[in-house]
């Protein structure tokens, strides 16, 4: 009993100067999540596993790595084999970021299914777009690193495509190389990107995403406003707080996901290619190019668009225009929330055409992630034209066809028929 | 209490926009050595400066290697013999009439380079970066039976003529890229600068 005092007491000096049990109550406890959210909702709290262990994981391999061209493939090679345990967590590293990536475009087409970009939640969604813009940079800085083949000409290949801005883009490579040719030190700038600047901003637009979502609290597989009914304290009726039920369902989930993610860092680590690239298994070397020349999976489909545009428009080059459209198809994103003009949030009673629109947009981006990842030819890159094509109609045409197609109306509580 | 409003509220404006503006200057001198620091360091601009190179020693039919960024440079003095066969052999190349942009515009010629007979050629294979090999001599090689003289990647087979132009059927895509140049002198050569235009 007097231990329990001891807590209390200890609660109480600190709640009298910081707010802990507001906090708590606020984000957790009395934090009230739609009773009808469903396995789509579980993937943003992975995605900050996921984050709090690559930032773990990057700590460790920093300790042992050296930044400059000459060290660094020996460093990786160094923590790979000399190291106790560094062959476990670059792998988890490296895992971690195809794990982070696969999530986070799940959690994205969580929110393009219900509408959850929809009025309220549009700095919702666009502080989401930020941090997967800020994580495909991350991405691509961290790929350098090892300075393996494959990081060398990933980063020659994606630094050139600024060369390709009318003007001034050249200058502007050489500025962001710090040099002629990428060199050590383009690496060691990427190296402080990865490590110091871009984790900072990650952490502090992931801080503000979920402060904008404790504001307005989740949307729903319904689209349901689910604060229109409250009991008489304001608790929403269709609704159960987040702590204990949905945390629950969460550490399920994550079990489920080490599951996978264990297997494959321990059986497959490579990922067949996809997760390391064999080709970075040999130092880089500026005078051979590797034949082909390939990014991580989560850019295939962008990859794709770039390769898709091989005509020049307007007096702009092929190359330069590529570089927009793959750049477009990243940015777009954002623009989601005006672009649908629906009365309903939720796919399930939006239009055949959101529908077929939505259908056609996740067919063309696995289309474009295969195509992006195979050496093109005639015929893969006229498919990659026309899934583009795809892809920018369900954004470019979404005001027109949300519209004016016939919705289902949508049931005024959880669990109502419509 | 409720704190007094200022006794001149034009003047308090004024000072808040004087400051404001002068705090954005400062902004944007404070901008100046970040950004700046961030260009090529004075180590990286002396080792991708353009190098001079003294072609009096080299004879006609002879190439010269030359170090410029970390690539090797060929120069070639090409040999007057072979010089008809620049022109003749038009039909074999894939990109004669160098559509491609991998020459500045002032080497887009037949000879594509400031000087007739001089050939400055990046020496890396625009299909995967092997070093291309020197053939100068207009006769029948292994590769190929009607050879008029210019360069042949061995790891993969491509050609390329005297001046570099790729042949067609071959798996280089383009021409090999002409860096920028300029004849500071008759016989001296500056690899890496367009020179004072």
């Amino acid at each position: 009993m007097s231990e329990n005092t001891i807590g209390k007491k200890s609660l109480e000096w600190v709640d009298s100067r910081f707010p802990v049990v507001d906090l708590f109550e606020r984000h957790l406890s009395k934090y009230y999540s739609p009773s009808n959210i469903n396995i789509w909702y579980l993937f943003g709290f992975l995605l900050l596993i996921v984050l709090v262990m690559q930032i773990l994981t990057g700590l460790w391999l920093m300790m042992n790595y050296t930044n400059t061209a000459e060290g660094a493939f020996s460093s990786i090679e160094y923590i790979m084999r000399d190291v106790d345990y560094g062959w476990l967590i670059r792998y988890m590293h490296a895992g971690g970021a195809s794990a982070f990536f696969a999530l986070i475009y799940l959690h994205m087409f969580r929110g393009m299914m219900y509408g959850s970009y929809q009025k309220p939640r549009e700095l919702i969604w666009v502080g989401g777009w930020f941090v997967y813009v800020l994580l495909c940079a991350e991405g691509f800085t961290g790929y350098v690193l090892p300075w393996g083949q494959m990081s060398f000409w990933a980063a020659q290949v994606i630094i050139s495509l600024v060369g390709s801005i009318p003007y001034f883009g050249e200058d502007l490579a050489i500025w962001i190389r710090g040099d002629y040719i990428v060199s050590g030190i383009t690496l060691s700038r990427l190296f402080a990107f990865h490590v110091v600047l871009l984790p900072i901003l990650i952490i502090a637009v992931v801080f503000f995403h979920i402060l904008a979502l404790h504001e307005i609290g989740s949307n729903n597989p319904d689209g349901i406003d689910v604060k229109k009914h409250t009991d008489q304290d304001g608790v929403p009726l269709d609704a159960k707080p987040f702590f204990p039920y949905d945390i629950t369902h969460d550490f399920y989930a994550l079990g489920v996901f080490l599951i996978i993610f264990c297997s494959v860092i321990f059986f497959f680590p490579e990922g067949g290619g996809y997760i390391i690239e064999y080709v970075n298994y040999e130092p880089a070397n500026p005078l051979s190019t590797p034949a082909h020349i390939v990014p991580s999976w989560y850019y295939t489909p962008f990859y794709a668009m770039l390769r898709a545009i091989d005509f020049p428009l307007f007096g702009l080059t092929a190359k330069f225009l590529g570089f927009v459209v793959m750049a477009a198809g990243i940015a777009i994103f954002a623009a989601l929330p005006w672009l649908d003009r629906s009365p309903v949030k939720s796919i399930k009673y939006k239009g055949i055409y959101s529908k077929a629109f939505l259908t056609g947009f996740v067919l063309s981006f696995f289309v474009l992630a295969y195509l992006g990842s195979v050496p093109p030819t005639e015929t893969k890159n006229m498919l990659a034209k026309v899934f583009t094509f795809i892809y920018f109609a369900y954004f470019l045409l979404m005001p027109i066809y949300t519209k004016f197609e016939k919705c289902k109306p949508v049931p005024e509580r959880v669990g109502d028929l419509a | 209490m409720q704190p007094k409003s200022p006794p001149n509220p034009g003047r308090r404006k004024f000072l808040t926009y004087t400051t404001s503006f002068l705090g954005i200057i400062g902004a944007f001198f404070t901008a100046i050595p970040f950004v700046s620091a961030f260009k090529p360091s004075a180590k990286a601009e002396a080792a991708g400066a353009p190098v001079k190179v003294d072609l009096s020693k080299l004879l006609p039919g002879e190439m010269m290697t030359v170090e410029w960024r970390g690539r090797p440079v060929f120069v070639v003095n090409i040999p007057k013999e072979n010089k008809n066969f620049i022109t003749k052999n038009l039909e074999r190349l894939a990109d004669p009439n160098m559509e491609d942009p991998s020459q500045p515009d002032y080497a887009r010629n037949d000879i594509r380079s400031r000087k007739e007979g001089i050939a400055v050629l990046t020496g890396v294979c625009t299909h995967l970066g092997c070093a291309p090999k020197y053939y100068p001599e207009a006769k029948p090689e292994d590769f190929d039976s009607n050879w008029q003289g210019g360069f042949f990647c061995p790891c993969h087979g491509s050609k390329f003529d005297l001046v570099g132009r790729v042949y067609a059927n071959v798996p280089a895509p383009t021409n090999l890229v002409v860096p920028p140049h300029f004849f500071e002198k008759d016989n001296l050569l500056v690899i890496g600068s367009d020179g004072v235009s």
